[in-house]
């Protein structure tokens, strides 16, 4: 009984959507006012019925009520509750049913916070908002339904895979879809510029903080997703530039980009052809990626088993949404561009230049996805591409760009004004350069010319973040007016990007990898370290068996950890998985993975030594917190008042 | 008129083309590269007796079909009806390649469940069907009488298949079906 | 009497759907490391490029599949008797085709593949040199922040 009403919940939050997509739409043309007001409401009604929804699918879940067919494909009475609300986005239909949330979250975020818009304008960007929805719920409600009930029903369900009873299931797909899900508000500002034939520097003003917002919860989410792919599949890598990986990065580049775009909008009145389109791509590429993910058309670790049946309506919702979006670009965004003018060496230069990288990279990234199907479709065969063409490939316009990143948080609006860039950037160049070249040698040994450039590229991003912070601490008595929070935030998150840099550079040059066969009472040296393979036991778990492995770890005479490596196998659906044992440090981890009995009691482990891997992740958060500095600065209050019309003047001098 | 404004729609159209072509497509379906080319030589001990051998040359001088299988294959057993049946039609001999099985288990598989095969070969280790370029058990190989891979089918063999891609392709070789048979 | 655990016995035929993920074990029997350093990372740059025909997206050095396990083995003995990497390349290729390495080859289906960076990279610096023209010749204005 109680999921029918999950299904019915559905279909009115349908219903709801219906109107909040067309009424506001056709009130703006109209200017009227009474059709334009239904949207809040509409868009409030439809969280409320999509939110109960889910709250009824996570109640099935709880109460393992296995005559729902997809509880019972995912779950299992024996399944720790947390990992029952997880299941809840465990698989295809759920996790469908957690996006439309997010979607309609996001919703009603923009009604409370779009209360300072225009009438007009607001009811346009609801109503794009409204399309989008209503696209995705029928996508649901006909395809792909998590209430669908099968009789007689299961005694017993078929637990959630293995691979997923872990925290990381439960926060990645949450905040990535946040971050997804989160970039349909600028799309839909976008649309509603569009449509309105008007983008004022206001407007940009209003969509960057929704931007950076989702941006900031994309950033997160792929940084989960690649720690959590590090500890829990067992292998050590971080990121495979699989299909499915890159389905999100791609949408995090072009947000990157449009972030920037926006600031040279906001401040100058200019890009906005730039940033309609980035907006536009940004979303696109989110649901280009629903799209990849669900349809079965790429081979992917992560791919959710699907049919062509459910990637059809997908590619037709893509077709209306991204096709209706480019349309309308095509015929509007011309009458949008304005004049104003700006030398070589500015601040619009370098983020037009930013602009150009980010999509190089976003479209090199997309042509090497989808290679193999195009290969494929024109009946020539098939290829894969795979890591070694991503690695290289993506250095080509990412290492200019961190170059220039550095360079350009110095560069001054319309002209370079005051201090030469070259100057400014003595200092920062000159630490990175030294320190760049010596430490790899000092620290490891050895270095790779590209090691090198890796690590010089890094520091000098870092450097360059810190000069104006460290301007203000170091030099009180002639430092300039002191930082405003969305100048915090910018030093902040391109520091980020440098200690990212850094960690994925250090990593990847001096891994020390082994796999070996060992029996207990083995000792061996790996890396600095010595392994003593101390006892193998087997452990019961809640809903699992496993096999757990003792090693102790020394370096030199001292006891470093001792790591309990595992061999689970979960009683339900009894494929083997490992449980990677991992020693965490800032400057290194070493990480033991339990492979299989080869017989005598002898087993192959994987032993890694990773340095400075915990900086990719930590530096992901550092964006992502100077991307919430940004977003908290002043000047995106609605009330102006003359003191704060300052503030907002100094601030968007380095916006 | 700026085209310049068109590209990112056009672009898209292009796009959505090939992801639609995609739809009916299948990403895990590996085409063999031994198509047209001759069947790879190998020599094997046969299963039912390890000292007498199996290997390409007996599989010359007729149109020959080579089904790769094993015990532990779920798909293997889905389709052995259907071999039964088909060696019984008499039409092409089939051979049978045990790939990384254990012998008295493909024995007594082959002894409940009935032996479509004229011989098995037993590999082992799974080197043959490396060189056969094997990669998901059931797969069946049609050969010409000269060696030729004439035609490869990954997944269980079924009627269907059997006469909308093999029978044809034996026709067309041989001009009639039971092909005639070459004297040695 | 059917017992109380009694297991749904799903098909994945119907269409329902299964979140697939990799197996998180790897490695059946690691190859003993060559004594010859540059062999050993010979083989370890190769079998990471290498692609796991039965998996859904991995390496032969990191799945536990059976296959990968023999190609693990084929390409070890290979490298032992002194094959070349182009060598091996050529093995793998003859009976798996192009689709059995991560880095795509370079031939006629491909040039347009690895020349799109490139390609790419040299559009956006004539986009860039052209905007940048074009607003270089556009006036500067002091008062266009707007407020």
């Amino acid at each position: 009984m109680i999921p029918e009403i999950g299904q019915f919940a559905l279909i009115l939050a349908l219903g709801l959507a219906l109107i909040q997509a067309t009424i506001p739409l056709l009130g703006a043309l109209w200017s009227r006012e009474d059709l334009t007001a239904i949207a809040r409401p509409a868009a409030t009604g439809q969280f409320v019925f999509v939110m109960a929804a889910f709250i009824v699918l996570c109640h099935a879940f709880l109460n393992d009520d296995f005559s729902v067919l997809y509880v019972a494909t995912n779950s299992n009475s024996a399944l720790p509750t947390p990992y029952k609300i997880a299941a809840v986005w465990g698989a295809h239909e759920g996790s469908l049913l957690l996006w439309i949330l997010i979607l309609s979250a996001w919703t009603l975020a923009v009604t409370v916070g779009s209360r300072g818009l225009p009438h007009e304008f607001a009811a346009r960007v609801l109503g794009v908002l409204g399309i989008v929805s209503v696209g995705m719920l029928l996508f649901t409600l006909l395809t792909s339904n998590p209430f669908e009930r099968f009789f007689p029903a299961a005694l017993e369900g078929n637990d959630l895979n293995p691979l997923l009873q872990d925290p990381g299931l439960v926060m990645h797909p949450p905040i990535l879809y946040a971050g997804y899900v989160g970039l349909a508000v600028p799309f839909a500002f976008a649309v509603a510029a569009l449509l309105t034939g008007k983008l004022s520097q206001d407007w940009a003003r209003w969509t960057r903080p929704w931007t950076t917002a989702s941006w900031m919860f994309l950033t997160v989410g792929i940084a989960l997703g690649s720690w959590w792919a590090y500890y829990e599949l067992g292998w050590g890598g971080w990121w495979f530039w699989d299909p499915v990986e890159n389905a999100s990065f791609m949408p995090w580049l072009a947000g990157t980009a449009l972030i920037h775009s926006l600031a040279v909008t906001e401040r100058r009145g200019i890009f906005k052809s730039w940033t309609l389109l980035l907006a536009i791509a940004a979303f696109s590429l989110s649901l280009l990626g629903t799209f990849l993910v669900r349809s079965g058309i790429l081979v992917s670790v992560h791919a959710f088993a699907s049919d062509p049946e459910r990637g059809l309506f997908i590619l037709l919702l893509l077709g209306a949404i991204t096709g209706g979006s480019l349309t309308l670009y095509a015929f509007r965004a011309r009458y949008l561009t304005v004049e104003g003018g700006f030398r070589l060496v500015s601040r619009e230069s370098f983020l037009l230049m930013n602009n150009i990288l980010l999509v190089v990279a976003t479209a090199a990234v997309l042509f090497g996805t989808l290679y193999p199907l195009f290969l494929d479709a024109l009946g020539m065969g098939k290829i894969s591409v795979g890591p070694p063409y991503f690695n290289a490939v993506f250095l080509i316009p990412m290492l200019p760009l961190a170059v220039l990143v550095g360079m350009g948080m110095h560069t001054t609006w319309l002209r370079m004004s005051g201090e030469p860039l070259s100057k400014r950037l003595l200092f920062p160049a000159g630490i990175a350069l030294t320190i760049g070249i010596i430490f790899p040698f000092i620290l490891f040994g050895q270095a790779s010319a590209l090691t090198l450039v890796g690590v010089v590229t890094a520091l000098w991003v870092i450097a360059s973040s810190l000069l104006e912070p460290a301007k203000r601490l170091f030099q009180k008595n002639r430092s300039p007016m002191p930082l405003t929070r969305g100048q915090w935030g910018m030093y902040l998150a391109h520091m980020g990007v440098g200690v990212f840099i850094l960690g994925a550079t250090v990593t990847s040059s001096y891994t020390i990898e082994t796999d070996s066969r060992a029996v207990p009472g083995d000792r061996w040296q790996v890396g600095e370290y010595e392994l003593y393979f101390r006892d193998i036991r087997r452990i019961e778990g809640v809903n699992y068996e496993a096999t757990e492995g003792e090693f102790e770890v020394w370096e030199g005479d001292q006891l470093v950890t001792i790591l309990r490596p595992q061999k689970r196998v979960y009683r339900v659906q009894t494929s083997p998985m490992t449980e990677a044992a991992i020693d965490v440090g800032w400057g290194r981890d070493l990480f033991i993975a339990l492979g299989d009995p080869l017989g005598d009691g002898a087993w192959s482990l994987r032993v890694q030594i990773k340095p400075l891997i915990r900086f990719i992740w930590l530096g992901a958060l550092i964006m992502a917190f100077g991307g919430l500095l940004a977003i908290m600065d002043p000047r995106y209050r609605v009330k102006r008042t003359q003191e704060k019309d300052a503030i907002s003047k100094q601030s968007l001098e380095t916006a | 008129m700026m085209w310049r404004y068109l590209i990112p729609i056009s672009v898209f159209l292009v796009l959505s083309a090939f992801f639609v072509k995609g739809l009916s497509l299948n990403p895990r379906y590996v085409p063999s590269p031994l198509l047209g080319k001759p069947a790879p030589e190998f020599e094997l001990p046969r299963l039912k007796d390890p000292n007498l051998s199996l290997g390409s040359v007996d599989l010359e001088g007729q149109v020959s079909l080579l089904n790769v299988w094993a015990t532990w294959c779920v798909g293997c057993r889905q389709e052995h009806g259907f071999l039964v049946e088909l060696s019984q039609e008499n039409n092409v001999p089939i051979y049978g390649l045990n790939w990384k099985d254990d012998r008295n288990t493909a024995l007594d598989w082959l002894s409940t469940l009935g032996d479509p095969y004229i011989g098995s070969a037993f590999d082992e280790l799974g080197e043959v069907a490396i060189d056969w370029g094997v990669y998901g058990a059931p797969e069946t190989f049609l050969l010409a009488s000269d060696g030729t891979v004439l035609y490869k089918h990954i997944a269980p063999l079924t009627r269907d298949i059997w006469t909308s891609e093999f029978l044809p392709r034996i026709i067309s070789e041989c001009g009639s079906i039971p092909c005639p048979i070459a004297n040695n | 009497m059917p017992n109380s655990q009694q297991l749904i016995n799903i098909r994945s035929g119907l269409g329902l759907s299964i979140l697939i993920l990799a197996s998180a074990a790897w490695g059946i029997d690691p190859m003993p490391p060559f004594d010859d350093p540059s062999l050993e990372s010979s083989y370890q740059e190769l079998i990471n490029e290498v692609r796991c025909l039965v998996c859904q997206n991995q390496t032969i050095a990191d799945s536990n599949a059976p296959l990968a396990s023999d190609l693990r083995r084929e390409i070890h003995q290979m490298i032992g008797n002194g094959a070349s990497r182009p060598e091996i390349v050529e093995f793998l290729v003859a009976r798996y085709g192009d689709f059995v390495l991560y880095r795509p080859p370079f031939h006629s289906k491909t040039w347009l593949l690895w020349g799109a960076p490139i390609i790419l990279l040299t559009l956006g610096f004539l986009v860039f040199a052209r905007i940048l023209k074009s607003r270089m010749g556009q006036p500067l204005s002091e008062d266009e922040i707007a407020l």
